[in-house]
């Protein structure tokens, strides 16, 4: 096993998720197998190469600072599972 | 062993909201205090499908800010995610930049009150959307989100760890944030939050290895930063003159 | 004349001669919607009532002269991972099931701009992580061709609607075969263009740097069409390529004669099913009848592709999927104590297994320990891959391959193995890598009467090349005349 079930925990906290005992097996399972397979890369040769983050090669792509009011603001709120006086209400943050 | 065997080791980070017309990554205006939720759009609320689209304004005051603090500016720069959770950061990733800000290699020169100069030297600045405002005064155990402030474009100005009193980490954001009023890139009022600083402190016996610092977050007046400052030097001499090194705390101020 | 059995040329052609109405395609449409979707599935919503309305003014805009506009009243279909402003937008999740999306997604607005009427929303796996569809929160849906079978993914929906003529053409997205993969699997043609040929804004996020949206259509003419509608520089997206808007349907030639076609040994042989090998080698043949020459070459970079596509896909998907909080927008869990409760109960509750999944691998190969053995190796992998490719185009004007190894599986056949489900991606995976365009045509049936799709892939923004490579193929093999789905049990 490459991944401890401590470090699937971690993980899963990390993402904000809970698992539950049988789904901590599964992904542990599932988390390694992918994880071998991954682990061809390792044989690539990349030595000397850069790292590609996109594939295309846009650059300096700015906007005008020019403002432009959305209009539909109430829509942005419409989704919201519990909101007061135009805001988004979530629980106590100490 | 007295007080005056030690000596004090002062870095700070300074976040500027800079006075641009518009946020860093959307088209929204760049104003917030009003009611809440009006400067608003699905990209400063991460709706589901939104990008973000860099404000050229945002990169042009950054880098007169880097020029006014003698840095370099890099030819090849870009943006990074940090990834948390927290319900002011509606992507739940702040846009900042990692391993390539926009300027490097800067310093400032302060004057401190017995006449001599010293150089403050800037390890980096870089830009940054600022959060949105969580409203806890509401009697009903919850907080209220309002996102008018998310999105605004900051940079931050990170300085080597070359302070060692506060008196010189009050020289140094003094002289910072008049150059940053100078060059027009932020209004700088620390009342409003528009300035603030994240202090790093650690005290060492003269000629000693770097102590362990504590990082006090937030501090948004001068006053408070000397007092805090001063208070946490003493707090970490005494720490170490009762054989106990101190430990790393993070205070969130404000 | 069976109205929803033409292609949106012919639909076109009918109007101008008067041989139809806008009022009669949609209500044809409709009506197949009813008879078939039963069997189908393919819609998480249908807006039937709304599209009939909308025909009817658009009808009446276009007889009093006030509007005009090739497409108007042509009805499409759109998977439902593109934001519609006012229509429910839920990725097929739990977690967006009552989402009102608050704008239109580019693609959809220049959708929208043309007068074409939307028929509904399409299922698919959900937030666009799957290869069958069978990770919808909703439903699954089925395969025209044999009911029994998956229709690919994850725009399996948008390519099963097609196939079963409820919609005339349709709306996918691919991140690393979610157009073509399907659209092999229902006999229909679908494209994923050059990353940046079209907007992304408005496309909820799966993978950004692999993201794109296309068309899946009966005919490459209407693929060529849809490209032209959707394609478009775009300031809302910073990879939105900013160059010249072209008419695609004017490279539909049908002349091949002196094309380069590149066969990449490593796509073909071990893995791949036979008659899905013999029905593309004898495609080339075809090829070579028509004077184009073929040659071979190599990309030994296929496993090291799919590899890094999962890294990539899902490293990008755990910090994209992270706004998904319970916040803004459902889904928020019914009892929570405090903040850190709330994010984890909601996002336990309402993303699916395999969404999990991804996030876990995602979050882990970005965790610190991890990030240099597996995300940065596999952006220097990403590169590797580019140079292959590059260095294969430098011999040849396009490359063929099998689309996917294999013909629709049965529903359920890899459910339970998600490293084989991924597997199933290796022959689609490097045109998202490397951002080429690639595009999936019907190339016969195997030996159950299932589709085949072959795939072209293209140099950057070489689309025309492989429109007209695809064109001249079809042409030839006349696969709507001679196939057609069976609706069978």
């Amino acid at each position: 096993m490459q991944v401890s079930k401590e470090q699937i925990l971690h993980i899963a906290n990390l993402a904000r998720l809970n698992l539950k005992e049988d789904e901590v097996e599964e992904y542990l399972k599932n988390l390694d197998e992918i994880l071998n397979f991954a682990n061809i890369i390792n044989n690539a040769p990349t030595e000397d190469l850069g790292i590609t983050i996109g594939s295309n090669e846009e650059k300096n792509v700015f906007r005008k600072d020019e403002v432009k009011i959305f209009e539909d603001r109430d829509a942005l709120l419409e989704n919201a599972p519990s909101k007061e006086n135009n805001m988004f209400k979530v629980p106590k943050i100490i | 062993m007295s007080r005056e065997d030690y000596e004090a080791v002062i870095g700070l980070e300074v976040h500027a909201e800079l006075s641009t017309k518009t946020k860093i990554f959307c088209s929204c205006a760049n104003e917030f205090g009003g009611e809440p939720n009006t400067n608003i759009c699905p990209v400063c609320t991460a709706m589901p499908g939104a990008l973000p689209v860099l404000n050229e304004k945002v990169v042009e005051y950054a880098v007169k800010a880097g020029l006014a603090t003698n840095c370099s500016i890099s030819k090849d720069s870009k943006n990074d995610r940090k990834n948390y959770f927290y319900p002011d950061t509606p992507k739940a990733y702040q846009i900042s930049q990692y391993d390539k800000p926009l300027c490097e290699n800067g310093h400032v020169e302060i004057e401190t009150s017995d006449g001599n100069k010293k150089v403050i030297r800037i390890e980096r600045i870089h830009i940054e959307d600022d959060a949105g405002k969580l409203n806890h005064d509401d009697f009903g155990g919850e907080s209220l989100v309002d996102l008018n402030r998310a999105g605004v474009p900051l940079i931050e100005t990170v300085s080597k760890p070359d302070m060692r009193s506060a008196e010189e980490a009050e020289q140094y954001l003094r002289k910072l944030k008049s150059i940053f009023e100078y060059i027009e890139v932020s209004d700088c009022k620390m009342q409003e939050g528009s300035l603030r600083a994240d202090v790093n402190v650690s005290v060492r016996k003269k000629g000693d290895p770097l102590g362990t610092r504590t990082e006090m977050k937030n501090m948004n007046s001068f006053r408070s930063i000397v007092r805090a400052i001063n208070y946490e030097i003493e707090r970490q001499i005494d720490l170490i003159e009762d054989g106990r090194t101190g430990r790393a705390r993070k205070l969130k101020v404000g | 004349m069976n109205i929803t059995e033409l292609t949106v040329h012919e639909l076109q052609e009918k109007l101008k001669n008067k041989e139809l109405t806008i009022s009669e395609i949609t209500k044809a449409y409709v009506d197949r919607i009813n008879e078939k979707e039963k069997d189908v599935q393919a819609f998480v919503t249908t807006l039937t009532e709304e599209a009939t309305k909308q025909s009817e003014e658009i009808e009446e805009k276009i007889n009093s002269g006030e509007i005009k506009g090739e497409f108007a009243g042509i009805p499409i279909g759109i998977k439902d991972n593109m934001c519609t402003k006012g229509v429910k937008t839920t990725c097929s999740s739990k977690m967006l099931e009552n989402f009102i999306a608050p704008y239109d997604a580019t693609a959809v607005k220049k959708i929208n701009e043309e007068n074409i009427i939307n028929l509904g929303k399409l299922n698919m796996d959900e937030f666009a992580m799957g290869g069958s569809t069978e990770h919808s929160y909703f439903h699954k849906t089925y395969n025209p061709w044999n009911l029994n079978k998956v229709p690919g993914g994850s725009s399996g929906g948008s390519a099963a609607a097609v196939a079963a003529n409820m919609v005339p053409w349709a709306l996918g997205s691919d991140t690393g075969g979610s157009i073509r993969q399907p659209a092999s699997f229902c006999g229909v043609v679908g494209l994923k263009p050059t990353y940046g040929l079209v907007s992304r804004y408005g496309l909820v996020a799966f993978a950004s740097s692999l993201d794109q949206i296309g068309p899946i259509t009966k005919d490459v003419r209407d693929s060529a069409m849809l490209l032209n509608i959707i394609t478009g520089h775009d300031e809302m997206d910073t990879t939105s390529a900013n160059i010249e808007k072209k008419d695609y349907t004017k490279a539909l030639k049908k002349d091949v004669k002196g094309m380069k076609i590149g066969v990449p040994k490593e796509f073909y042989g071990e893995g791949v099913q036979p008659e899905v090998e013999e029905k593309i080698k004898a495609a080339l043949e075809e090829y070579k009848k028509l004077g184009a020459e073929i040659v071979e070459i190599s990309l030994d970079v296929a496993e090291y592709s799919l590899a890094t596509y999962y890294i990539i896909a899902c490293a990008e998907a755990s910090s994209n999927l992270g706004r998904f909080d319970g916040v803004r927008y459902t889904h928020r869990a019914k009892d929570y104590n405090g903040l850190w409760d709330l994010y984890k109960k909601s996002r336990s509750e309402a993303f699916g297994d395999e969404v999990k999944r991804r996030i876990i691998l995602g979050t882990y190969v970005l965790s610190s320990g991890y990030y240099d053995a597996y995300y940065k190796k596999a952006q220097q992998v990403r590169t590797l891959v580019m140079n292959k490719f590059n260095e294969a185009f430098g011999k040849c004007d396009v490359i063929i391959t099998p689309t996917s190894p294999t013909t629709a599986f049965d529903i359920g056949g890899k459910l339970n193995d998600p490293l084989s489900m991924y597997k199933a991606d290796i022959c689609t995976v490097s045109v998202n890598i490397t951002g080429l365009p690639g595009i999936s045509v019907p190339c016969g049936v195997d030996n159950d009467g299932m589709p085949i799709g072959m795939q072209i892939i293209g140099n950057r923004f070489e689309e025309e090349k492989i429109l007209n490579a695809a064109y001249a193929y079809e042409q030839v093999e006349k696969f709507r005349e001679n196939h057609k789905p069976t609706f069978k049990k």
